[in-house]
């Protein structure tokens, strides 16, 4: 294999299997080995730039070796499958995996854009505000500038695409409860979640990697005789053994909420070559735990200084990683740069595991010799007190120039040396990964003996462990996890035994004595661009800039230079960014503070968070005699949840052939259509009347048993809310029909008035949509129909008057006929239990043979109400009232019912309101819903005076019409003006007209 | 964040329908003054702190209470029945 691809033996390697896998980068095809991410294969096959900046267009490589990574972000798949901006450092490879680099033009290596670099100013901290945001520029508003720069700008400076194509996967909700919830699995954890598995509490463990044992898993130490990475797998061994244990290994906790709430992203399928599609891809967890230890261990953060975000500069624990558990080489000739220990531990680590390592740099000149010791163990020449002045090489480093550097003062010396390597590992210190605790609300304290912040108090039950917690070393990790562990099950109430509440020695832990807190020395400042964060492209220069420009709050300081708003959110940044700003600021860290942490923690695929409430798992609402429909050929259609038959195509006909057809049909004989979507409320008790009286705008308390009445609804404010008919069955009991979408909103607003405002009104409340199926018959015929069918009621003009009801028997059915008309044509609605509904359909169809009766659509239905003038949801649009709507009529001016105060509102009854018209095509042109009425040509259409609702072709017209809402509309019939729609490229000559369109006295309905 | 309905017991927030700020009384049937109603609809006063809130547990009994409920540290401190049964949930 390659040259960076180490000798694999016994602790080099230590991930990897003996399994050789082909994948491909940027077309081309590569080798890598099971157990590798991305980001070991890509390092292992000597690709050392991986993407290219966001601003800037920079070369980048890869930075660390886990989800905090910056720079080396690829889009993965392709297809419905493609996914940006995902981390190489957290991707397992396998067998075929696609990958591209993000952010080039042609190519990774040759990047157009990347004369950026030179526009550096321009580029500079808050250019966006300053360009864009400023004063007016040559008559355009600032704002329409930046419409014409936004296109080029937002191509030049970004991270990869993502898809237009449906994602094909499934994903899947998970709600999950436990004792005791354990965030991660390294050494703390794992003496957390031993201590509290063995009290016999529910445990759940989450990992984020692929394996448990975080750290352990290349740790150099020996616990009890044994490789650590050994011990820890035969604790997690055990630990899965047990009946009270979950460990929910690739499943990073995302976000920590109220209620001891945490949010999950399990990976299920993501690693495997061969997805199983019976699985979902993701899993999102809700937790909810009686208490948590969170050891999610610390973050290494870089150094600053000139040229730190070339390809082949990452982090020194990373590099160490790459070499012991991918046993791949992060360079042919390593430098170390410290202000730390970390470093010296890598540097001998990497000597190790066959990695050249040319010197170790550090700042500090007080170093303990058992710390040097490590430096000549790995024979490289030992710098201390001098730090990196400037990096050599354009596309990768070819070699470092160091001077002397004076800790107290920051100051580089005058000389200079010039180190021949191709990979600096770089060690700033730690940052306690405290992310979830801070999105709690928890205020994180700055430590100055450790230069961290800790996580602070706890404002919920969780225990911090282990580094997260500021306790570094594996035999503090150890005794915190324990101490977390009884505190933990403290919160769960569970008593333990005096013997066992004890804190044990732990293990015998045989390993390096390391000091983890580092020097503090942030920046290396001697000019040249030296950058905090790396994925925003933002600079020491830009963060002094900030603060020379006033911005002295961290929080304005992260949103003005975007410092840590990347996808990574900062993870290696903030610390770093925040000394800066206190050192420009002359403040202590301590006082500068830090910006609260926001969820996810890493970025989430969107389909995790829908779940199954999205695509082919989502709810559908099917209606009783959903089946037929879809024998009789009918095309079905989403409205809202509910499966609604559109059209019933007769072979070789269009849905708008069909439409027109079933219209036709039902104005000239008889149609039925299936109206069991309609929402249904059963209301009774003593007050049904008067409760009814009070939520409908028009009289209700003197409706006869008998009858039915249609109905409008307000909400308080004045606007329509609902309409529908109710039906009084009994003395005390109504049945209220809604609108389909409006179903669940009107029994909310029902209820809330019966419990909150009116409780004293005795009146029950049940929703029965789904009880009832319904049908409608319409058409002159419709009484001839019903006629044919039903038994033991009379369906006369004299035995059922318009808007009358009856009780009645369809083919041994018990029904319920009433005759309302929305249509306006004469019509009848059946309704009976919904479990007869095919039956009654069927009796209906059969009953119409020789009428030559139609099943219609929701488009014929559509089409007969616009006809009619008869408003639905598109006019009911949350911002008309009945005057709107011509339905000042069904205000009733004799009683006070919610919404009648506010109606009253001068501004109801201005003369230039949007009110409700008809409008038909003049020219033959199809009218778009949506379209907006002008007085001017497709080039100048002048200002919008209203808009259409709701559109379809007229049989009884013979054109094209639509409801709209026109300005002063009542008085502008006969007008001629457009309906535009530059989206559809429309436009189109009408007239308005009366909304009255077919039978404006109602006698067919009423004969 | 999770209610105490007084008739399903502790269950998430998810299942349950904010209807507005309680302390926000519709004035009475025969009140027609344009300025009560106004008040009633518009006027909040978004308190830092301790707050009287309306939910429905509608995915679940559809039970109305009363959540005395901290805006800044989202500490539930009391969920109460409303409505005809009231009493008989407390
Ligand atoms: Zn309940």
């Amino acid at each position: 294999m390659s040259a960076f691809r180490l000798n694999l033996r016994d602790g080099v390697g230590t991930n990897l299997s003996d399994k050789s896998i082909s994948f491909s980068f940027d077309g081309k095809s590569y080798r890598g080995i099971e157990g590798d991410t991305l980001a070991s294969a890509l390092l292992a096959n000597g690709l050392s730039i991986i993407g290219r900046s966001f601003k800037y267009h920079r070369p980048r490589g890869v930075f660390t070796a886990g989800s905090e990574e910056p720079n080396a972000l690829v889009t993965l798949h392709s297809g419905g499958r493609t996914e940006p901006n995902i981390r190489a450092t957290e991707v397992e490879l396998f067998e075929g995996l696609v990958a591209r680099s993000q952010n080039r033009r042609p190519s990774v290596n040759f990047d157009l854009m990347a004369v950026n670099q030179l526009a550096g100013k321009a580029f500079s901290a808050g250019f966006y505000y300053k360009t864009f945001m400023g004063p007016a520029l040559r008559g355009h508003k600032a704002t329409r500038f930046w419409w014409v720069c936004e296109q080029f700008i937002r191509r030049a400076a970004g991270l990869g695409r993502g898809t237009t194509i449906p994602d094909p996967d499934h994903y899947a909700r998970m709600n999950a409860f436990c004792d005791i919830l354990v965030v991660g699995s390294g050494a703390a954890g794992l003496a957390a979640a031993r201590r509290v598995a063995a009290s016999g509490v529910r445990v759940i463990v989450c990992e984020e990697s692929a394996r448990a044992g975080g750290a352990l898993a290349s740790s150099p130490d020996f616990i009890d005789g044994e490789p650590a990475r050994e011990w820890s797998a035969d604790q997690i061994a055990e630990l899965s053994a047990m009946d009270n244990v979950s460990i929910l290994t690739r499943t990073t906790v995302q976000g920590y909420f109220d209620d001891n709430t945490f949010f999950a992203i399990e990976r299920v399928t993501d690693h495997l070559a061969h997805k199983d599609r019976t699985v979902p891809r993701q899993r999102a967890w809700n937790i909810r735990a009686k208490s948590a230890v969170i050891a999610t261990g610390a973050l290494e953060r870089p150094m600053v200084f000139a040229g730190n975000d070339r390809p082949g500069i990452m982090l020194a624990d990373s590099a160490r990683r790459y070499a012991v558990e991918f046993g791949t080489a992060p360079g042919r000739a390593v430098a170390v740069f410290t202000n730390n220990d970390t470093g010296w531990l890598a540097a001998r680590d990497l000597a190790k595991a066959g990695v050249i390592v040319t010197a170790i740099v550090d700042v500090r000149t007080d170093i303990e010799a058992s710390i040097r010791v490590l430096g000549e163990e790995c024979r490289a020449t030992i710098h201390s007190g001098s730090a990196i002045r400037s990096v050599k090489g354009m596309r990768g480093v070819n070699g470092i120039v160091i001077a002397t550097y004076n800790e107290l003062t920051g100051e580089l010396g005058a000389d200079s040396k010039t180190i021949a390597c191709d990979c600096v590992a770089v060690s700033g210190g730690w940052s306690p990964a405290f992310h979830l605790t801070s999105q709690q609300g928890g205020k994180p304290v700055w430590d100055t003996e450790l230069q961290a912040f800790l996580p602070g108090d706890p404002l919920q039950k969780w225990h911090g462990a282990g580094a997260m917690a500021g306790e570094f070393g594996l035999a503090q990790a150890f005794r915190s996890g324990e101490e977390a562990a009884l505190k933990a099950l403290a919160d769960t109430g569970v008593a333990m035994p005096k013997q066992a509440a004890k804190i044990g020695s732990g293990p015998d832990i045989d390993g390096d004595e390391i000091d983890y807190a580092p020097a503090p020395v942030f920046e290396i400042n001697s000019g040249g661009k030296s950058f905090v964060d790396l994925q925003h492209d933002v600079t020491a220069e830009d963060v002094r800039l900030a603060h020379r420009e006033g911005f002295v709050s961290v929080e304005h300081l992260k949103r003005y230079t975007t410092l840590g708003m990347a996808t990574d959110q900062g993870k290696t940044s903030n610390v770093t960014g925040l000394a800066i700003m206190a050192a420009a600021s002359n403040k202590p860290i301590a006082d500068t503070g830090t910006t609260r942490f926001r969820p996810p923690y890493t970025p989430v695929a969107m389909g995790a968070i829908a779940g199954e409430k999205y695509g082919h798992l989502a709810a559908e609402r099917l209606t009783p005699m959903h089946d037929i429909h879809v024998e009789s050929g009918a095309g079905m259609y989403a409205n809202g949840p509910w499966m609604r038959p559109e059209t019933y195509n007769l072979p070789g006909e269009t849905v708008e052939q069909a439409y027109i057809r079933e219209t036709k049909a039902v104005r000239a004989g008889v149609g039925i259509v299936d109206v069991s979507t309609l929402g249904k409320i059963d209301v009774q008790g003593p007050d049904a009347a008067e409760f009814l009286n009070r939520v409908y705008t028009n009289g209700f308390a003197k409706l006869p048993v008998g009858k039915a009445r249609y109905g409008l609804m307000l909400r308080e404010d004045g606007f329509l809310f609902d309409d529908g008919t109710t039906w009084r069955f009994d003395e005390h009991r109504y049945l209220m029909t809604t609108t389909t979408a409006g179903a669940g909103r009107v029994m909310e607003h029902l209820e809330y008035y019966r419990d909150f405002v009116w409780p004293d009104l005795k009146v029950a409340l049940a929703s029965v949509s789904d009880e009832w199926a319904g049908v409608a018959v319409a058409g002159p015929k419709s009484r001839e129909l019903l006629k044919v069918c039903v038994k033991k009621c009379d369906v006369s003009d004299k035995g059922l008057p318009f808007m009358g009801l009856v009780d009645g028997v369809i083919a041994d059915i018990p029904v319920k006929i009433a005759r309302l008309s929305f249509s306006g044509e004469l019509a009848f609605e059946v309704y009976c239990g919904a479990h007869w509904g095919s039956a009654l359909w069927h009796a209906l169809m059969s009953a119409g043979r020789k009428l030559d009766v139609v099943p219609y659509g929701l488009e014929a239905l559509s089409t007969l109400r616009i006809e009619k003038g008869h408003v639905a949801g598109p006019e009911l649009n949350g911002r008309t009232t009945p005057h709107d709507l011509g339905l000042s009529g069904m205000v009733s001016s004799k009683k006070n019912f919610v919404g009648s105060v506010l109606l009253q509102r001068e501004t109801f009854s201005k003369q230039d309101r949007l009110q409700l018209v008809a409008v038909k095509s003049l020219d033959g042109q199809r009218i778009r819903g949506g379209s907006h009425l002008v007085a001017g040509s497709k080039d100048e259409p002048g200002i919008s005076q209203g808009h259409t609702t709701s559109t379809c072709f007229s049989p009884e017209l013979g054109c094209y019409i639509s409801l709209a809402l026109l300005e002063g509309g009542y008085k502008r019939h006969g007008e001629k003006l457009f309906a535009t729609n530059p989206v559809r490229d429309a436009h189109v000559a009408i007239e308005v007209l009366s909304h009255h369109m077919v039978d404006p006295e109602g006698g067919r309905m009423r004969g | 964040m999770r209610l105490t309905c007084p008739y399903c017991g502790p269950r998430d927030h998810q299942e349950f329908t904010y209807r507005g700020d309680a302390t926000a009384a519709r004035p009475a049937l025969d009140n027609t003054s344009v300025d009560d109603h106004n008040a009633y609809v518009y006027d909040r006063s978004n308190p830092d702190g301790l707050h009287r809130e309306l939910w429905n547990h509608t995915s679940g009994c559809r039970t109305h209470m009363i959540v005395e409920r901290n805006t800044v540290t989202h500490d539930v401190v009391s969920c109460e029945p409303v409505g005809p049964f009231a009493e008989q949930l407390k």
